[in-house]
């Protein structure tokens, strides 16, 4: 899976859970300050993430995605 | 108790008769069933295969998108009969308001009878798919019933006691009650109370179908909760919300609140029998009824109007008959009694708080809802059920009764609001 197709993807999850719009997802944007989630919506991102990209994201990992572009950086190094 | 007064200024409604107050009584005035084939899964191995499902909602209108999502159904009725009640009341929260209650003295007392539980559903057998570490962040708060109240303080600002009675069918009798005896100890000023319900899943319809307490009528959904009628043969189960907005009568008319009626009175006991089936006679009914009479200071032949707990189940109807005929003796043949939940279904915890509105609605409209499908009359069951056709009558007050399994029992007492 090419980095933008992750990019999309991981657009569309964040789109569809947080109800914000696509052109609001910036790789800058932090899930808290900027698009309005709390730590259960970052759970849920995460175990949504998990699935859709076969990857295992540990807690202490977690704790470091706080940007859409972490998120994405994560998953482009740890996917299968 | 003090002599602070508590005032009904505004309603929110959502049965199986349609969303919004207006909706409903429309529908109830004109004797309409909201009982139909379940069509949320197939109900096709229970018994009962009927319920009166809510259809028209779209919670959307009242909640935000996202919000929606870490909800479970029967937060959103909650929530969305609470903004019609506090839009209907117009009640102003907040120092920055004028005549604006103190936040701290707005109490939400809201219960549901079972909670979350197609949440529950959902998430169980997700763990039994994927394994109990993948289920949802929000299945918990979308379980727990005092999420309901949570999510309306949040809305609305209100800072006062926050909590969800559970007493099944009795529970948002307890809350408007128990909201009402708060505002009169003085530790509120002002209260959203009622309840919510969203239970026909499998395991609700399926679980009340095996006690053998649902009507299994299904040829004739419309025909299948007849409270009082000869051939009645269990409860049908309905869903939905029953909201008031409670204020102490003082700083209502201070703020120029359009007062619908008067909460007067409230009685909560118990059976102490069993789990299911009502004391013979109806005994802790009655006790119930003369405690709420008592605690209004009113003689039995003040109310005009009974808005029965009516199941349709053999046992309850047979023995609140009973039970109102030990308290009010004689007037017990002129006063009126119906069942709404011949049209709406037992919406089980959010009934109480349904037929609240209800009664508030007959003081403020003079007319009483019928009692529908009343085709056989049941000589254990002989007073007047308003049968079949709503009817104008200027009744005075309004007696409301709410009985829950467990032996639970709550009674609240209505009046015309005079200054």
């Amino acid at each position: 899976m090419s980095t933008s197709a992750i990019e999309t993807k991981v657009k569309n999850i964040i789109a569809d859970q947080l109800g914000v719009g696509e052109d609001e997802i910036k790789p800058e944007s932090s899930f808290i300050e900027d698009l309005g989630a709390d730590s259960l919506d970052i759970v849920e991102l995460v175990m949504a993430m998990e699935e859709e990209f076969e990857v295992e994201i540990p807690d202490e990992e977690a704790e470091n995605i706080k940007t859409v572009g972490d998120a994405i950086n994560y998953i482009n190094t740890h996917k299968k | 108790m003090s002599d602070r007064r508590v005032v009904v200024t505004g309603t929110g409604l959502i049965s199986a008769l349609g969303t919004g107050t207006e909706k409903n009584w429309q529908a109830m005035l004109a004797g309409k069933s909201g009982i139909a084939r379940v069509s949320r899964f197939d109900p096709l191995k229970i018994d009962a295969r009927i319920a009166g499902e809510v259809k028209d909602f779209e919670p959307e209108k009242f909640i935000d998108r996202r919000e929606v999502r870490r909800m479970d159904l029967y937060a959103q009725y909650a929530l969305a009969a609470a903004e019609m009640a506090v839009k209907e009341s117009g009640i102003p929260i907040g120092p920055d308001q004028p005549h604006g209650y103190a936040p701290e003295k707005v109490g939400v007392i809201v219960g549901s009878g079972i909670g979350g539980i197609s949440s529950l559903e959902e998430q169980h057998r997700k763990g039994l798919e994927k394994g109990f570490d993948r289920l949802s962040p929000f299945f918990i708060i979308q379980m727990i019933v005092n999420m309901a109240p949570g999510l309306i303080s949040m809305r609305y600002n209100c800072k006062g006691p926050n909590w969800a009675p559970v007493s099944a069918c009795a529970t948002s009798a307890h809350a408007i009650g128990e909201a009402w005896k708060s505002i009169k100890l003085g530790e509120t000023d002002a209260a959203i109370a009622g309840g919510a319900e969203a239970a026909i899943t499998p395991l609700g319809l399926g679980g009340f179908s095996v006690m053998k307490a649902l009507s299994t009528r299904n040829d004739d959904p419309s025909g299948a909760s007849r409270p009082f009628d000869k051939d009645r043969d269990g409860f049908v189960m309905g869903e939905g919300a029953g909201m008031l907005v409670l204020e102490e009568l003082e700083h209502a008319k201070k703020r120029g609140a359009k007062i619908l009626a008067e909460l007067v009175g409230y009685g909560a006991n118990s059976d102490a029998y069993h789990v299911t089936q009502p004391a013979p006679e109806g005994e802790g009914a009655a006790r119930c009824m003369r405690l709420a009479l008592n605690s209004a200071k009113m003689n039995p032949e003040e109310v005009g109007y009974i808005n029965a707990h009516g199941t349709s189940t053999p046992f309850n109807d047979a023995n609140e008959t009973k039970a109102i005929k030990a308290v009010f003796g004689d007037h017990a043949r002129k006063l009126a009694v119906s069942s709404t939940k011949s049209m709406t279904g037992h919406m089980l915890g959010a009934a109480g708080g349904a037929e609240g509105v209800v009664s508030a609605l007959v003081l403020t409209h003079n007319v009483l809802p019928p009692t529908i499908n009343q085709q056989t009359p049941d000589p254990d069951c002989d007073l007047d059920y308003v049968p079949n056709t709503a009817r104008e009558a200027k009744v005075d007050a309004v007696m409301s009764n709410s009985f829950g399994f467990g032996g639970t029992n709550a009674v609240l007492l209505f009046k015309r609001f005079q200054a």
